[in-house]
């Protein structure tokens, strides 16, 4: 009875898997991430990058409206590296002045990023139609993660002979169905890394999707880390357990 | 009740008011259990620390959620980035709903493998399959909450299940809504509600266990304890023994909350709802897979019944069948293990409903349909018509004399002897 | 069997006082998550500081602006009530601070709008208001008095009223936080 019901909670788990990125699509390139495994940790170098990706070319498009400035401590910024990024940016103020005009102000470290257009429609219009989604949780959004934004942001190719194409739209085996509204958007040299890593577009992409991946799961390092303990806690329990539940029934048996 | 004497004054002076440590005692310390329960029984106790567990944590949550379409969304990220141990307690909560679906399945095949439906426990059985009802009521709405494109759509897909019953039908739907969509007054009585039924569960869980320490558990050998032989002591025996499954169970827990948290949930939740757009491949989550393939399997009208009514009534009548098993099984032996040719049989049914997950998890195009209308025709061919003839010709195996014989012979018996092998097919 | 009955039960006492220990361990630092989440999150420590313009706030007024979700009142003292701030000896007060000590610039006075006793509003900010037997401010709630320096000086109150952390940006401008 055991091994058939082992076997068919294999297959179950099996069953459940998230449904692969759409069959149209070429299946992800292999990417072996720092952040995978059971002792996962982001590389701050790389996250640091990938900042400056984001911030130099995806941010004239893509908002990531559930970070704050404050978040970006985490990736080894001081906090007046931290206040002078934000109040590059302006918000509005809460609340209005004495005259009850609502006003704007230099972003400060409590707010959260300020998207590039204020509403869907506004991106839309600014985008030939397509919206270009958020980017605070697209690695957690994306059937294939991580691998699946690598693997379009540095996917491009020339498209086939004989595919119809209109001209809005850019050739990606990666993306499900193939046609992305996105142009190209990293180029080699697209940043000048301050750090002085060279910029490929294969560097740019692995750099950003760290950056994106971050920005999905913010804990991951948390969350690995006490997973560690918690599973090592677990098996010196069970394994006391266990030498309970024999001691206790050796005179039953 | 036999009432005991206590050492304790403070104990001594409760107890002779309000009998709490004598009940404790009797019903839980010196509980007579079966001596030869395996490993499988472990799932009822399993169960209930993991519905204790989804209370406490879902408290905490909803001390952070807020339960209006324009923030539920957000309010959840809230609690991933900066509630602390905010991450920690949805993912438990989040994964806590699988883990509960997996424990209790078992526990329910556990039931169907050892007969534990039978007299005299049909009561104990059907108020366990109202328990799965209420989780699955619960479950659905929990899965709304977060407010993702999943949440959305599925509260739809399915509260339009609704909108085939004859002639009300959309006036139903209207009133589940609230509205003329799932939208915020729907959002808010899901929240009410999925916060409210796990307490329900815990009342019904409670007759559950009332009508299961009337009659005590049902063993492997399905067959009655006759005398102190063959019994032990819940405490300690099985105080030790669900605590090593448990250390497993954690375990297991632990590696998707940890390791794995998101796998069992579906990207598309991680995108805001949106009324606009429908995702292109709307699935439940793992645990309603079998059900919504069933939900689906019907395409063509049968008689007078539209397609659409007949999936919605076939996937009610798949667990409502369950509270007749008691009656359509008519074989006089409990356990698979006596039984040469339903033990078959049961191993069929489980693959059914794995073959019918998988279908509910793919796209209804080519082949799928088909497997479908197969599984969920075998599904209740299987509770309506194999079960009540093949308890008059089989012929069942002869059953040991006792639990405590049958003890003595399966540890000692030499490995291979037939009886002994039991459910290892 | 090597083991003696009483070495069997000496070891079977053992490995349960473990057992429950471990266990214990565990349910306890499983707790600690349940009872942090309930402290203040991320965003709620994040909400830094305000910026106050302060150059409409005539002489002998206060306003009350809003810092942590709380009230913090700015006061423009006039040269009387500093000087009756000053004339009073700390070691006779309640909690004895100086009037140098509460302020950076004499004639701006920064104190948190919540009575130390229970957390009320005390008035008096505005003028007109009922300012206590001192000149600051009085909480209605209770009956607590505070001094133009914000000072407890009669009532249930134990402490004077908070300085909250603040620095002038300018002469016209203040940051709290």
């Amino acid at each position: 009875m055991k091994k058939a019901l082992i076997l068919g909670l294999v297959a179950c788990s099996l069953m459940a898997a998230p449904v692969q990125a759409a069959e149209d699509a070429e299946a992800p390139k292999s990417v072996d991430w720092s952040f995978d495994g059971i002792f996962g940790h982001y590389d701050r170098a790389s996250l640091q990058r990938g900042m400056q990706v984001y911030k130099e070319v995806c941010a004239a498009c893509h908002g990531m409206r559930l970070l704050a400035y404050r978040n970006l401590m985490d990736l080894g910024y001081s906090e007046a590296q931290v206040k002078a990024f934000a109040s590059q940016y302006e918000v509005q103020n809460e609340d209005p002045n004495d005259e009850g005009e609502m006003f704007n102000r230099p972003a400060l470290p409590s707010d959260r990023f300020v998207s590039p257009f204020p509403n869907e429609q506004a991106a839309r219009a600014s985008n030939g139609g397509a919206l270009p989604p958020d980017l605070s949780l697209i690695v957690k959004a994306r059937a294939g993660g991580a691998d699946y934004i690598y693997s379009v942001l540095s996917g491009y190719a020339e498209a086939p002979k004989d595919l119809k194409k209109p001209d809005t739209l850019h050739y990606n085996p990666y993306f499900p169905g193939q046609l992305i509204a996105m142009p190209p958007p990293l180029t080699e040299g697209a940043v000048e890394y301050a750090d002085g890593t060279k910029a490929t577009v294969d560097q740019l992409s692995y750099d950003v999707t760290n950056f994106l991946t971050w920005a999905s799961s913010p804990k991951l390092e948390a969350q690995k880390s006490t997973g560690f303990k918690v599973v090592l806690f677990l098996l010196v329990f069970t394994g006391l357990l266990i030498a309970v539940k024999k001691k206790v029934w050796s005179a039953v048996h | 009740m036999e009432k005991q004497t206590y050492n304790n004054a403070v104990v001594r002076w409760i107890d002779d008011r309000l009998p709490i440590f004598s009940f404790m005692d009797h019903e839980y310390n010196q509980f007579p259990m079966p001596k030869n329960l395996n490993y499988w029984w472990n799932f009822g106790a399993l169960a209930t620390v993991v519905l204790v567990a989804m209370i406490v944590t879902g408290i905490v949550l909803a001390m952070h959620y807020t339960p209006h379409t324009s923030m539920a969304f957000d309010s959840v990220e809230h609690i991933m980035r900066d509630v602390n141990y905010g991450w920690l307690i949805r993912y438990i909560h989040a994964n806590g709903a699988s883990m509960f679906f997996i424990v209790v399945y078992i526990h329910i095949f556990r039931g169907l493998y050892y007969g534990s439906y039978k007299a005299p426990r049909e009561l104990l059985w059907m108020i366990g399959v109202v328990i799965l009802l209420l989780m699955m009521a619960t479950a659905f709405m929990g899965y709304v909450l977060p407010w993702g494109q999943m949440s959305f759509w599925g509260a739809k897909v399915i509260t339009n299940l609704f909108s085939a019953i004859p002639l009300v039908g959309e006036s139903v739907v209207e009133w589940l809504w609230g509205g003329y969509t799932v939208d915020n007054a729907t959002l808010n009585r899901f929240y009410s509600l999925h916060y409210l039924l796990p307490f329900v569960i815990v009342g019904v869980v409670v007759l559950h266990i009332a009508a299961l320490h009337v009659t005590g558990s049902n063993n492997p050998d399905g067959i009655d304890m006759k005398g102190p032989q063959d019994s032990v002591p819940f405490n300690p025996y099985f105080t030790a023994k669900d605590s090593v499954g448990l250390g497993v169970f954690l375990l297991i827990w632990a590696a998707f909350v940890f390791y794995a948290p998101d796998y069992l949930g579906h990207p598309e939740n991680y995108i805001e709802a949106n009324p606009l757009v429908t995702p292109p491949h709307i699935v439940p989550e793992w645990y309603f897979l079998p059900f919504y393939a069933i939900l689906r399997a019907i395409t063509f009208d049968v008689w007078f019944i539209e397609a659409k009514l007949m999936g919605v009534l076939l996937m009610f009548a798949s667990i409502l069948v369950l509270f007749i098993l008691p009656w359509l099984d008519t074989s006089k032996v409990r356990s698979c293990r006596y039984r040469p040719i339903y033990k078959w049989f049961f191993w069929v049914l489980l693959i059914d409903c794995v073959v019918l997950g998988w279908v509910g998890a793919n796209k209804p195009e080519g082949m799928f349909p088909l497997i479908g209308l197969i599984g969920t025709g075998y599904y209740f061919f299987h509770f309506l018509i194999l079960l009540p003839i093949l308890g008059k010709i089989e012929t069942p195996l002869p059953l040991p004399t006792s639990i405590s014989e049958s003890v003595t012979r399966r540890s000692g018996a030499p490995a291979g002897a037939t009886a002994a092998t039991g459910g290892n097919a | 069997m090597a083991d003696s009955l009483a070495e069997g039960e000496t070891r079977r006492d053992f490995l349960f006082l473990a057992a429950g220990a471990v266990g214990g361990v565990g349910a306890a630092c499983f707790a600690w998550p349940l009872i942090d989440q309930m402290n203040p999150a991320a965003d709620v420590l994040a909400l830094s500081s305000v910026e106050i313009d302060i150059s409409a706030v005539p002489e002998g007024q206060g306003i009350t602006v809003k810092w942590r979700g709380q009230p913090v009142f700015v006061r423009h003292r006039t040269p009387k009530e500093i000087e009756e701030a000053r004339a009073v000896s700390a070691s006779t007060l309640r909690d004895p601070q100086t009037d140098e000590q509460r302020v950076t610039k004499p004639e701006w006075l920064i104190v948190s709008g919540s009575c130390t006793h229970l957390g009320c509003v005390p008035v008096g900010n505005k003028v007109g208001s009922d300012r206590g037997e001192f000149g600051g401010w009085f909480c209605p709630c209770h009956g607590s008095h505070y001094d133009t320096s914000g000072r407890i000086r009669k009532g249930p109150a134990p402490k004077n009223l908070l300085v909250p952390p603040y620095s002038f940006v300018s002469d016209t401008k203040i940051k709290i936080g």
